[in-house]
């Protein structure tokens, strides 16, 4: 593991956030910033989507910590919610007498479309691929990224990010902010924090040690990532269990930092 | 990559259930497409429906997974016995070592589509019979699927539009090589909506005709719907044929258009060719994703003859299907394990006056060929490229 982007509730950036995440005495709960990310041609950086945005900005913060270059990074995008904000609307359209849809509406409405801004934005012909599995879509694109890192011997970038719903969705698929992190995977090698995934059956699944911090782990997808951003906020080794879907669980052994 | 044993495959179609009845439609040049509206949209246009979705019922503990999206994949998981031969792999390998990873590009939103006609006035809530989590969910035909099948492995849905159910082949190879699973389900399940009738449409991407991959007069594909699926395994007790090659790669050009050389097409199909440790010549036939757009065709064929030249045999299937969409790469896969399997190269179908532009070998006839080698293209919004490269069994 090389590099690390996040923003969440109350964690701006991974520079701050793992500072906050060690002590959580001075994190406190606040809505999600989502920053503009100066990647994106300035067209699409205000008319994008949260998803998109948010996705690229953990991005580029893990690229950057990992020192990689982002042209020759395959990536695995992954979100359970894609653009809620973007369906919201074509279905509003689509419900309506004339059923106007946008073309930019549709081709945004692809569920890899944080993916395809990124790969156009970084000119990166490298493999991406954009996966969901609901709430366990974290955990489904880690043991994606970890195995594609593996078979291709390759540095690959992982990227979740969830957002809210608008009603009348939100009610039925209650999305509490705006999470996204972003992780830089290599092979094992000298440098990074070690990571071992273990596909196990029915597990315990690790909460987060504060139980606002753990509210946030339970209400957002991308947000079961805590335990494991807790645990490499920390600098000592440690296990934790991500949830998967049900009767399969994700064992993640955290190396110590070097 | 290490060869991977497909031991099983089905797709249900506009051609019909199973693979006999495509195969006799693929022998017989006949194509599924038909003039018609789907539900309320008539946007004239010709569609690939499949037939019998509305008698497949899911059984009464799935009553919330009730969508057209899931009874699709069901009328797939009942055809050719293909649930049956995923049993028979988990009674083997053990529920937990067979994974679930699916294409889809729209899911079941055709239950939200129609739940968003039924708010409430007052408040615009939406009707409490809508089941998000398991029919509109983009994972919701994963979860179906596993939960139907027993299965306690890995899941996941690859959701990346029209090469969606490619990339799951790729996945699965990967998985099963590092001893995650064993086996796997895999394949790609899209259906009729609201949103792709009118989305295509609002792009000028639908044809009024029917669709005419690599004719001159192309103007656009017909929108069709899909279950298909495989199963790939360790250590198959029989075998339809074997994935030895996928190549994946983005185009990094345009969110809705092909790169005008095909240059994301070509890596991936010469990806597929490196991993599968082959050349070009040893391809004998090509699937294409041939989606009948002026733009798709007129990149593909340059990518095409970039990677293998002019000289060698292919043919778009989707005159037959129509675009399939996020089930596009799970139905070609099996149709190229059919031509494998039985040594026939499909024609490419409503070719009236081939593009004089365009310069690959495209068959306008179906041809009967014993072939070795075959693959299989797929592309999508976003800039998604897949390649799979097929081989008999032997």
């Amino acid at each position: 593991m090389l590099g690390i982007g996040v923003i969440g509730p109350g964690l701006p950036d991974w520079a701050g956030g793992q500072v906050l995440l060690r002590d959580l005495a001075s994190w406190q709960r606040l809505a999600t910033v989502v920053p503009l990310p100066s990647r994106l041609p300035p067209t699409e950086r205000r008319r994008a989507g949260s998803v998109v945005k948010a996705s690229v900005v953990v991005a580029d913060e893990a690229v950057a910590a990992a020192g990689a270059d982002a042209a020759q990074l395959a990536t695995v995008f992954t979100s359970s919610t894609g653009d809620p904000v973007n369906c919201h609307l074509l279905c509003e359209a689509l419900a309506a007498p004339q059923r106007m849809v946008s073309p930019t509406r549709f081709t945004n409405s692809v569920h890899n479309a944080a993916a395809g801004y990124w790969h156009i934005a970084t000119q990166s012909r490298q493999p991406s691929t954009s996966l969901a599995a609901f709430d366990a879509s974290f955990a489904a694109g880690l043991l994606e990224a970890a195995v594609q890192c593996l078979s291709a011997g390759q540095p690959v970038l992982l990227v979740a990010c969830d957002v809210p719903y608008p009603e009348p969705l939100h009610a039925l698929r209650p999305v509490a902010d705006v999470f996204a992190v972003a992780l830089v995977l290599a092979p094992p090698a000298a440098v990074g924090r070690l990571l071992r995934l273990d596909v196990l059956g029915d597990a315990a699944v690790t909460a987060c040690t504060d139980a606002a911090l753990d509210e946030i782990r339970r209400t957002i997808p991308a947000a079961r990532a805590l335990p494991l951003l807790q645990a490499l906020a920390r600098s000592d080794a440690d296990s934790i269990v991500l949830e998967g879907p049900p009767g399969m669980a994700l064992r993640l052994h955290v190396g110590a930092s070097t | 990559m290490k060869p991977l044993a497909v031991s099983d495959h089905t797709l249900v179609t506009a051609l019909g259930c199973g693979r006999e009845a495509t195969l006799e439609a693929l022998r017989a040049s006949r194509s599924g497409l038909a003039r018609r509206d789907f539900e309320t949209a008539a946007i004239g246009t010709w569609i690939g429906e499949v037939a019998g979705i509305a008698d497949t019922a899911l059984a009464p503990e799935f009553a919330a997974f009730d969508c057209r999206n899931n009874r699709l994949a069901e009328l797939g998981l009942r055809t050719d016995g293909f649930a049956a031969g995923v049993r028979r792999a988990a009674a083997r390998y053990g529920a937990s070592r067979v994974g679930v990873f699916l294409g889809t590009s729209t899911s079941g939103i055709l239950q939200s589509e129609l739940a968003y006609r039924r708010r409430d006035p007052t408040t615009g809530a939406l009707p409490a019979d809508l089941h998000y989590a398991e029919t509109h969910d983009i994972y919701s035909v994963s979860r179906y699927v596993r939960a139907a099948l027993g299965l306690r492995g890995p899941a996941h849905v690859v959701s990346t539009a029209c090469s969606s159910s490619a990339k799951v082949f790729a996945a699965a190879a990967r998985m099963i090589d590092l001893g995650v699973v064993d086996a796997a389900v895999v394949g790609g399940v899209d259906s009729l909506c609201m949103t792709t009738l009118y989305g295509f449409k609002s792009l000028e991407l639908v044809s009024p005709d029917i669709c005419r991959p690599w004719d001159a007069q192309r103007s656009g594909l017909s929108i069709g719907e899909a279950a298909a699926f495989a199963l790939v395994e360790r250590d198959p007790e029989r075998v339809c044929g074997w994935l030895l090659g996928a190549g994946e790669s983005s185009d990094a050009h345009h969110m809705s258009s092909p790169h005008p050389e095909g240059a994301g097409a070509a890596a991936a199909m010469l990806g597929a060719l490196a991993t599968a440790g082959l050349q070009p010549g040893d391809v004998d036939y090509l699937n294409l994703h041939g989606t009948g757009t002026p733009g798709n065709d007129a990149a593909e064929d340059r990518a095409v003859c970039a990677v293998f030249g002019a000289a060698l045999p292919c043919s778009s299937t989707k005159g037959h299907t129509g675009h399939t969409l996020g089930a596009a790469g799970g139905v070609e896969a099996s149709i190229v394990m059919l031509a494998l399997q039985h040594g026939l190269m499909p024609a490419g179908l409503n070719v009236q006056q081939p593009d004089p532009a365009l310069r690959a070998n495209y068959l306008a006839e179906v041809h009967a060929r014993a072939l070795h080698v075959v693959a299989s293209n797929s592309f999508g919004f976003g800039g998604s490229n897949a390649c799979l490269i097929f081989g008999a069994a032997r």
